[in-house]
């Protein structure tokens, strides 16, 4: 028998919140903020029903803690906000990553800095989501460009984060969270859906930060008879804080290491036309889907121009993009800041041809016309 | 009446709930808060309650990391937000006994907004506040609750704010059940903890501790010992009546239950709710 395909006209905010369900969260706890309130009234509306938690909470840091101090009791779970509420979530956020707690973390970013533009899009947060909160540590960033890919791309910030316990945001902007488009809502198949390693072990030999080949611990759930203790001060493999350097260089190392030992799985992009483009755009979200566009009309007129999309954003698909640009002249780099994901393909392309910005910061979306003006003006 | 059997100090054998290995604790000598983790062990053992299904959440401070001491699933989250945390957990596992413990800093001013909203939001869950009118953990720096007469590393010349009654916050965020008791009687600081514990909902306990190594040196208040004794002068039990006169002085700390009300626990009051309410 086929799955039945259920296709609804929707708001990327409400797939956002349909996807987490999907993909078995059963905790929110946010705080409001446009343009990302849809996702809160949209869990409100249907975690009850599925058994799950909704909950307001008094700011965006404690929403963070309460995600974290449901994930850690055993429930998946995930917050929503947007730049003023992601900046209030870094402690947290930070905290998230050191004890390695799966959480989910949708920012959909308005037009910044501070309150900036609440009702109109941005994408500042390119490097607040990669260094946000102090210190080194591991995070992934998931970049989606549609309605229907929040929905997708939801599901496997969950998958991600259950699999490797790490904290994964899934970057939005206020034009796809608030844009309507038929999505296909088929649920995931059951099998698709990765929940976190449990400890099983007898509870004598258990080690909370274990260092294993696939440098994922297996989690105690508490009430399981496991008794662990879970700090944000380096801890060693016990879980207990230490002053040894050499414990602590070792149990951050692995921290450090578990995305990069893992990176095939995390690592997801589109490029188009990339194989004889001389001129390569590298960007991500609405600005990409601009970018498309305006590859179609530089072909048309015999323009070498290619897309280069990491749907991954962080860490970022590094060789796939410099195998993309193995042709390129200039890599063009559309992004709706002053310059932020540049800086990045910059350090990738290390020299090796120009790059050139096509920068909006005050709230508006970049154009087609202005990525195909700025191409032509490179090749001409 | 208390109809309770009643168990004996010498019976209770607090090692036996102690992560021994972490051994020596990191609490300077004669510091108030071993006291508090005395009465808070004694009390869940009394009320028998399982240190499997147990979840102790600490926030930062030397009163935070009592938590890693105890053989127990044990949270030290972040500075000021262990009730946040402890919310998320107690929704998420309601299976688990979720007890909080903070200091007077990590609750009153990073965390007092969290306070005041887990009074009034009543989960159910038990926090501990240890109150040493003091930042101990980071050098004694002034907090919330020192006295305008004492001196600290922030205030070398005096404080000029006015303390914060931790309790009377409590109960006028909403608090169902509000207690305040000194580590000096640490039999009847286990008693409110177990009534605490009694209590479908939030409670708030106040213990009154000591910083003995750092506020204690500075403002020349004695030795441990000393300190101690001085709680008794400072506070007025409930059982001598709400009256503030003698034997004890005027404007003293009341102690014992301050406030014990019925209210519907927020996720039994979460449930009743009707789903196919207005949506
Ligand atoms: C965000 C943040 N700010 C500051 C600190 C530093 N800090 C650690 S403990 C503490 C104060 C603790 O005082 P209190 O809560 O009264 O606990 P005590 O040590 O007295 O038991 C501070 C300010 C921190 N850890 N995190
Ligand atoms: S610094 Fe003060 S509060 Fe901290 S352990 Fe020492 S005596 Fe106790
Ligand atoms: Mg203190």
């Amino acid at each position: 028998m086929l799955a039945k395909v259920e296709r609804k006209n929707i708001q990327g905010n409400e797939a956002c919140a349909l996807g987490a369900i999907a993909a078995g969260c059963r905790f929110f706890a946010g705080y409001p903020i446009t343009p990302s309130s849809e996702i809160a009234h949209t869990m409100s509306r249907e975690l009850p029903g599925v058994g799950g938690t909704f909950i307001q909470m008094e700011d965006e840091i404690a929403s963070m803690g309460a995600v974290i101090g449901a994930s850690l009791g055993g429930v998946k779970a995930m917050t929503a906000t947007s730049g003023p509420g992601f900046s209030l979530k870094q402690e947290n956020l930070g905290y998230a990553a050191m004890v390695e707690a799966p959480c989910v973390i949708a920012n959909v970013m308005r037009g910044g800095p501070s309150t900036g533009m609440p009702t109109r899009p941005g994408q500042g947060d390119i490097m607040q989501s990669r260094w946000g909160t102090h210190g080194d540590h591991p995070i992934i960033v998931l970049a989606p460009e549609s309605v229907g890919e929040v929905y997708s791309e939801t599901i496997r910030a969950f998958n991600l984060s259950e699999a490797l316990r790490v904290p994964v945001v899934v970057l939005i902007d206020e034009t796809i969270g608030h844009l309507l488009e038929t999505v296909d809502l088929t649920p995931p198949d059951p099998a698709s859906i990765i929940e976190r390693k449990w400890a099983t072990c007898d509870p004598k030999d258990y080690k909370p930060y274990e260092i294993t080949k696939d440098r994922v611990p297996a989690m105690a759930r508490p009430g399981d008879g496991y008794r662990a203790h879970t700090t944000g001060l380096t801890h060693d493999e016990t879980g207990f804080p230490t002053q040894d350097t050499e414990k602590g260089k070792n149990a951050i190392g692995r921290l450090l290491d578990k995305l990069e030992y893992h990176k095939g799985k995390i690592e997801s992009y589109e490029a188009i036309d990339c194989d004889d483009a001389e001129t390569l755009i590298v960007t991500i979200g609405i600005s990409a889907r601009a970018a498309k566009r305006a590859i179609k009309s530089l072909r048309a007129d015999g323009i070498k121009a290619g897309l280069f999309r990491p749907r991954t954003l962080w860490p970022f698909p590094e060789e796939a993009m410099r195998k993309a640009a193995g042709k390129a002249k200039t890599i063009i780099v559309p992004e709706m800041n002053a310059g932020q994901l540049i800086f990045e393909v910059e350090r990738v392309i290390a020299g090796k041809c120009k790059t050139v910005g096509v920068n909006r910061y005050a709230g508006d979306i970049i154009t087609p016309s202005e990525i195909e003006a700025a191409a032509r003006k490179v090749t001409s | 009446m208390n109809m309770e059997p009643h168990i004996s100090a010498e019976e209770f054998d607090i090692r036996q709930f102690m992560r021994l290995d972490l051994f020596p604790h990191f609490l300077c000598p004669g510091c108030g808060h071993g006291m508090a983790l005395r009465a808070l062990m004694w009390a869940l053992w009394e009320q028998n309650i399982s240190m499997d299904k147990l979840a102790v959440v600490c926030g930062i401070g030397c009163s935070g990391r009592l938590g890693a001491y105890i053989d127990s699933n044990t949270f030290h989250t972040t500075h000021g937000r262990p009730l946040a945390y402890a919310t998320g957990l107690a929704l998420a596992r309601p299976d688990l006994h979720v007890v909080v413990i903070t200091g007077d800093g990590d609750c009153l001013a990073i965390g007092g907004n969290h306070l005041i909203h887990a009074c009034r939001r009543n989960v159910n869950m038990t926090c501990l506040m240890l109150n040493n009118e003091v930042y101990g953990m980071t050098g004694g720096q002034v907090s919330p609750t020192t006295s305008p007469t004492r001196y600290t590393t922030t205030t070398p010349y005096g404080n000029a704010e006015p303390v914060f009654d931790a309790c009377k916050l409590a109960e006028a965020a909403g608090a169902g059940f509000v207690g305040r008791e000194v580590t000096m009687q640490v039999p009847t600081l286990k008693d409110l903890i177990k009534q605490a514990f009694d209590y479908d909902g939030f409670s708030f306990v106040e213990i009154i501790s000591d910083c003995t190594e750092i506020f204690g040196r500075k403002n020349q208040l004695g030795e441990s010992a000393e300190m101690i004794m001085s709680q008794k002068a400072s506070t007025r039990p409930d059982s001598y009546g709400t009256r503030v006169d003698e034997p004890f002085r005027p404007n003293s700390l009341p102690t014992g239950v301050l406030v014990k009300t019925d209210r519907l626990e927020y996720r039994a009051h979460q449930q009743s709710l009707n789903p196919k309410g207005q949506k």
